[in-house]
């Protein structure tokens, strides 16, 4: 599957989605890159007055480009075709190592544990434009194939 | 391995993932892991997947579907054990 089907296939949009390019993805992982603009909402508030991306938001940009594009790549393409996939972070292990402030653009690794009986477990790395480590961690999530969803 | 002690062994498995509310002594044979238990698809899978290592077998999705209480467990693992 090319990485624009994968994108095209993901279920979320502004202003919640945190996906600009996917880089690579193999059976084994993938790589992706976002931008987080100035004008994104949350910045209003996190913080007062010293807009810094909340680290909920950088676990939900892990998951939709290192688990979420990487299980759309596994199901494949085939699967897809004629039913929808359910989606749900089952877990996640965050360790957050430097902020991330407006206009950053950032890079995400994700390396496949395992993907059986619908569950993908995958461990993922953050990077910002100097290649530090951001955050990384362990995610998991269920994606379901529904025929008649 | 004796009934008893694959009892117990999947009975360790399952108690890392019951949750805060459900204690270990509700593990009976006759417990179902979804509604009784109180255990989850995503923590089902980490059973199944301990379970493989514990017993070292491989379990596939028809025997996951299978898999609705403690005891349809044992029956799945002994299945593969004899198979």
């Amino acid at each position: 599957m090319k990485q624009k089907e994968i994108l095209a296939r993901l279920p979320y949009e502004k202003p919640f989605l945190f996906v600009d390019e996917i880089q690579e993805v193999t059976e084994d992982g993938a790589k992706g890159s976002f931008t987080f603009h100035d004008g994104l909402d949350f910045y209003k508030g996190h913080f007062k007055g010293n807009p810094v991306t909340p680290g909920v938001i950088l676990t939900e940009c892990c998951a939709q480009i290192g688990l979420v594009c990487l299980g759309i790549f596994l199901v494949g393409a085939a699967e897809l075709e004629a039913s929808n996939v359910l989606i749900g972070m089952s877990s996640s292990e965050m360790e957050f190592l430097q902020p991330v402030f407006p206009r950053e653009t950032v890079t995400v690794i994700s390396h496949k544990v395992y993907f059986r009986f619908q569950k993908l477990k995958c461990e993922v790395k953050m990077y910002n434009s100097n290649k530090d480590l951001v955050c990384k961690g362990t995610l998991s999530g269920m994606l379901k194939v529904s025929k008649y969803g | 391995m004796q009934e008893v002690k694959k009892y117990q062994k999947l009975k360790n498995i399952i108690q890392v993932y019951l949750p805060e509310d459900v204690s270990v002594d509700e593990i009976r044979p006759s417990s179902n892991f979804v509604s009784e238990l109180n255990i989850n698809s995503a923590n089902l899978v980490d059973i199944i997947l301990d379970v493989e290592d514990a017993f070292d077998i491989r379990l596939e999705n028809e025997d996951m579907n299978q898999m609705q209480t403690v005891a349809d467990a044992l029956h799945i693992i002994n299945s593969k054990l004899n198979g």
